[in-house]
């Protein structure tokens, strides 16, 4: 299908005994938002891994635009345009919330071996920084320490370092974890905009985001995709509501 | 602007390096001119340590090796030209020299040929054995040197002459200090450009968040590669001025106590900070001959401070003084 932006083919791993992903299958079309849930354990985050590439699969096939990506690293998948944020605030604590976007724009203009101009008065990398930071309200804290800035505010900067890889996908490992239902609201409303972008893999646990956010919807259970499809279709599907939903539904 | 404590500290440690030998010329104690130009020279090699240890979290415990690199480019030139052989004659002949630039070229050439090397391999563990590894390379190095008959092997190397810098007696202790100190402020610069280019701030990325890195599509076995290297080639010009200054050079200039003294002044002075080397090394010094005239353990009391340093002051005399940094 020409629209598919990313699609996984039987991808599998073991750890032991245990199988994390078994024979997944899923892809990923422009202008979506698949997300994908399942309960605790379910395998949703060594998925990501095995995507982003930090982790290498057992087996199975991953393209990525139309290119089998299945031997390249995750520093070379991040260079083709696949941006993941992380369930826990990956940062760089020590320099200021401006300077962790500036190091994505370095890598995206392919310049990182620069030796003299000093990169604050760079213009080609402060100002496309700094308008990712307003688009995600970081601006006024430009020149705060990652470490010094809230929980909420590290979730924001998270997002704004994937958005100034300007990656032609983004993998978002529960980009709501640990915000307050404003700050969830408010990333809801972002995320539903950016899907123009970029198509949007999402790994996450708030069901009221999932849903409203949406287009389709992948669940996971013990490292098996058991049911793909849209909101609907998985709201009224029986084994979703076994496996995972069924206190709620 | 106004400046703030860490500018204002740096300038401090830069101006008592120059105004103590100054002073020192006044009361005519050319010993304590010596003992500035050590203290340059020790906070040049620490400086180069200091780009990979505190910019780049890499402990390498094997700086000694290119410190003794340079000294013998100077040691092994100068001798080949003061005993009129040339270094070899086929398939052409060179000829050594006693022109202190060329050996620095010669010093940084080596340096970077052998850090490439030693980086190429160690840069591919990490920690405990990153730290290990580069003091083996180093411990082999320093064998290599003591069993090389050559050169002095166990000897060492006289440089009966100080090697010379053209419009400079650099037999005048006064003219070499400053000389020295030229170099030392020289390395400091083209560090704070460096630590702040894009280069600097991909190594400093490195040090803090390597997941991160790869997130964002830099490997960081490049950057940290190419850092190793320009910390090697500024540790041998120090090792290449500490040569001249003895006038002499031996294998202790690359034994792992060196490595372990290079790593005590970028710690006691501040890791990650641009004048911590100096700060550190100038502490050093005044602690061996101050302590270490009255008390042959002065080293007892300059072990505590360093484990005072690093349980409750990371940013070392520097931090202490300047106080945290804002962001890097």
């Amino acid at each position: 299908m020409s629209d598919t932006i990313l699609s996984l083919s039987n991808i599998t791993k073991q750890f032991g005994s245990l199988l994390a992903s078994d024979s997944v299958t899923l892809d990923l079309r422009a202008g979506e938002i698949h997300a994908l849930i399942g309960p605790n354990g379910a395998g949703k985050s060594t998925l990501i891994k095995q995507i982003a590439g930090e982790i290498k699969s057992d087996s199975g096939d991953i393209h990525f635009n139309g290119q089998h990506i299945n031997a390249l690293d995750a520093v070379q998948r991040s260079r083709m345009g696949l941006a993941r944020t992380f369930q826990v605030s990956s940062l760089m604590p020590e320099f200021s919330v401006l300077q962790n976007v500036i190091l994505a724009r370095q890598s995206v203009s392919g310049k990182v071996f620069r030796f003299f101009r000093p990169v604050l008065s760079d213009k080609s990398l402060v100002e496309p920084a700094m308008a990712q930071l307003e688009r995600v309200g970081l601006a006024d804290r430009a020149e705060m320490r990652a470490a010094d800035i809230s929980h909420g505010e590290r979730r924001q900067l998270e997002m704004a370092v994937a958005l100034a890889l300007e990656p032609r996908a983004f993998l978002l490992d529960e980009p709501m974890a640990g915000m307050g239902p404003e700050g969830s609201k408010r990333l809801t409303g972002f995320l539903d905009g950016l899907r123009a972008q970029a198509p949007i893999l999402l790994v996450e646990h708030d069901m009221d985001a999932v849903f409203a956010l949406a287009d389709r919807i992948s669940v996971l259970v013990y490292g098996r995709v058991i049911a793909t499809g849209t909101v609907d279709d998985i709201r009224g599907n029986d084994d979703v509501k076994r496996a995972y939903l069924g206190e709620e539904a | 602007m106004t400046m703030n404590r860490e500018t204002f500290i740096n300038c401090i440690l830069g101006l008592a390096l120059v105004i103590v030998p100054l002073i020192a010329l006044g009361m005519d104690e050319p010993f304590i001119i010596t003992l500035a130009t050590k203290v340059a020279i020790f906070a040049m090699a620490g400086v180069g340590l200091n780009l990979v240890l505190g910019y780049g979290g890499l402990v390498s415990f094997g700086h000694a090796a290119f410190f003794g690199i340079g000294g013998y480019a100077a040691g092994i030139l100068a001798s080949h030209a003061l005993n009129y052989e040339p270094i070899m004659t086929w398939p052409f002949e060179i000829e050594g020299t006693t022109q202190m630039i060329i050996i620095w070229i010669v010093a940084l050439l080596a340096s970077a040929i052998i850090a490439l090397a030693i980086g190429a391999i160690t840069l591919r563990t990490s920690g405990v054995y990153f730290i290990m590894i580069t003091l083996a390379f180093a411990q082999m190095i320093y064998y290599f040197a003591i069993s090389w008959p050559a050169y002095g092997g166990e000897d060492g190397l006289s440089i009966y002459v100080r090697n010379g810098f053209p419009g400079l007696n650099t037999l005048d202790p006064i003219s070499y200090f400053a000389l020295c100190a030229v170099m030392l402020g020289l390395a400091i610069a083209f560090s704070a450009v460096l630590i702040r280019s894009r280069f600097g701030l991909a190594l400093q990325g490195a040090r803090q968040n390597s997941q991160r890195m790869t997130a964002v599509g830099i490997a960081p076995f490049r950057i940290r590669l190419v850092a190793f290297v320009i910390s090697a080639m500024i540790t041998a010009l120090a090792g290449a001025l500490y040569a001249d200054l003895n006038r002499f050079v031996s294998p202790s200039m690359m034994s792992w106590h060196m490595s372990g003294e290079i790593m005590v002044f970028v710690i006691l002075g501040g890791v990650g900070r641009l004048f911590g080397p100096l700060a550190g090394a100038g502490l050093y010094i005044i602690l061996e001959h101050l302590l270490g005239g009255v008390w042959e353990f002065w080293q007892l009391p300059l072990g505590v401070l360093l484990l005072i340093v690093v349980l409750f002051a990371r940013g070392g005399l520097v931090g202490v003084l300047a106080g945290e940094r804002k962001h890097v």
